[in-house]
């Protein structure tokens, strides 16, 4: 099963450069787990030392906001795209 | 995409330093760490020579008086003329709460495009000239749509400008007349502005509160130094502000602070009370519960100006109203349209419903006793209620139609007086 991860251009520099990545998981943690394993410059980026979403860090599942989906504990879906954004807000 | 044009060589953006990690970055149109996606800060010379009272009020009157507290070295070259808006007092409004006195700070009025958004804008759009960006945009629920297009216009940018599909009638042309690009994004202003932060980073335009945001916030540091100053250079004892992301109540007590730091102000570091509607109000529950984590919300309000369920701002607004021992409150849309009616017919000042939120918070907070008889309380009204009619029209009474005839108005003075 086959997920895409978009990543911004600041965190693009640690997967050498790539802006999509093909990742793999049934969650949004294994997702994670998965790229922190194949580029570990990036792991701490995405998550904090306990293995915990940092509050800076907005991780989207096709485009919905994945903190009310349950966190890295929401399901993805082969096909399904992860958007990484680092939080920020205007009005 | 956008193109370079030449920056005016007076005018250099200050660098910028993490607020996580603290790590410092040069000046550059981002808005994120690189070692933590930190939000980043302008950073001051500790050693700059800052002005006395007299020489501010000897300058012009408009934000750039306060310019050695404004994140650039050398003169702006951009909406010069923003800011000075009144400081009305409203005695009226300080016997229904109960304090010795009341004034609100009247941005409603604010130029160009009647709203707090004017003085944010004025400071990124002034980063963007110096960075040689010819693009600028915005995520926005409206004011900020108005204040991005109508500073670009005039000052010869281009302007993309995204909002939720929603809005009001006023809001999208008072954004659309200036000639901006103007898209409307299916879904809240959460989405808009996800939107706008993969847009912001793979376009390389200024988009105000994403890229730009760390010299934009800045500028919301004045609706704090106007105060200030136009008390005579003493601060409030409490100030009640509307939340949206959370930013204003930051800057407001980053602005005090920074007043009575630099020795121009007498008087304690005011209370800071924030007010959301109860249809999204992540910020207050932060706050009631001081809570560790935000919860995002999705937004249910006619207060669409500050309907943020995600509001990015919302640890630190926490942080900034506890430490000044403040405290938050939310209120329901009926109350809210009640707060636009209460200022209108108490102080003269007609609002938009985030003022209406203030209002009507500032009176909740009096009732769960926040506020002491000694009390002297800013009310800090960020928008104009031409933007917002409909929240009102169908509350107000329907005016009597006559024929031109003295005896009918008679008669509608004797039923007025019974």
């Amino acid at each position: 099963m086959s997920v895409t991860l978009q990543l911004p251009a600041v965190l693009a520099k640690l997967a050498d450069g790539q802006r999509s990545l093909e990742v793999q998981g049934s969650t949004l943690g294994d997702v994670v787990a998965d790229v922190a394993a194949r580029f570990p410059g990036l792991a701490p980026r995405l998550r904090d030392a306990a293995g915990k979403p940092y509050p800076f860090v907005t991780f989207y599942v096709n485009d919905d906001d994945a903190r009310l989906q349950g966190g890295f504990a929401a399901s993805v879906r082969d096909g399904d795209e992860i958007i990484v954004v680092p939080a920020i807000a205007g009005g | 995409m956008t193109t370079s044009v030449a920056p005016p060589l007076a005018l250099r953006p200050r660098p910028q330093v993490c607020r996580a990690c603290g790590a410092l970055h040069a000046p550059a149109p981002i808005a994120v760490c690189e070692q933590c996606l930190g939000p980043l800060d302008p950073v001051f010379d500790a050693e700059r020579v800052t002005p006395t009272r007299d020489a501010i009020a000897a300058r012009p009157w408009s934000l750039w008086r306060y310019r050695e507290w404004l994140p650039f070295d050398g003169e702006p070259v951009l909406s010069l003329d923003t800011g000075g808006t009144p400081l009305v007092e409203a005695p009226r409004l300080a016997a229904r709460l109960g304090v010795a006195r009341v004034w609100v700070k009247n941005d409603a009025v604010s130029h160009p495009s009647l709203s707090f958004k004017d003085r944010v804008v004025a400071t990124a759009i002034n980063a963007a000239a110096a960075f040689g960006l010819d693009t600028i945009g915005c995520a926005s629920t409206g004011n900020l749509a108005n204040a991005v297009a109508a500073q670009a216009a005039r000052a010869g940018l281009k302007a993309w400008i995204f909002i939720p599909e929603d809005l009001e009638t006023a809001k999208i042309v008072g954004t659309a007349v200036y000639g901006a690009r103007l898209v409307r994004v299916r879904g809240h202003y959460d989405d808009v502005n996800r939107l706008c932060a993969q847009v912001a980073d793979l376009f390389g335009w200024g988009i105000v509160n994403v890229n730009l945001r760390g010299y934009y916030g800045e500028g919301s540091k004045t609706f704090a130094f106007e105060i200030a100053e136009q008390l005579g250079w003493r601060l409030p004892t409490a100030v009640v502000a509307p939340m949206a992301g959370g930013s204003l109540v930051t800057k407001l007590r980053k602005g005090f602070r920074e007043f009575a730091a630099a020795g121009l102000v007498s008087g304690g570091a005011p209370r800071i009370f924030g007010a959301q509607a109860s249809g999204c109000a992540p910020i207050v529950q932060l706050v009631r519960e001081n809570a560790d984590v935000l919860t995002p919300v999705v937004p249910q309000t006619i207060a669409r100006s500050i309907a943020i369920g995600n509001p990015a701002d919302g640890l630190f607004a926490k942080s900034a109203i506890l430490e000044s021992g403040g405290w938050a409150a939310a209120v329901s849309d009926a109350e809210l349209v009640a707060g636009i009616r209460l200022l209108a017919e108490e102080a003269g000042i007609f609002t938009e419903t985030a003022g209406g939120v203030t209002v009507a918070a500032a009176l909740a907070l009096a009732a769960e006793g926040r506020f002491s008889p000694d009390d002297e309380v800013v009310l800090c009204i960020t928008g104009n209620g031409l933007k917002t009619i409909d929240a009102v029209a169908s509350v107000l009474p329907v005016a009597p139609l006559i024929a031109p005839r003295v005896a009918e108005v008679r008669a509608l003075v004797k039923a007025a007086e019974s």
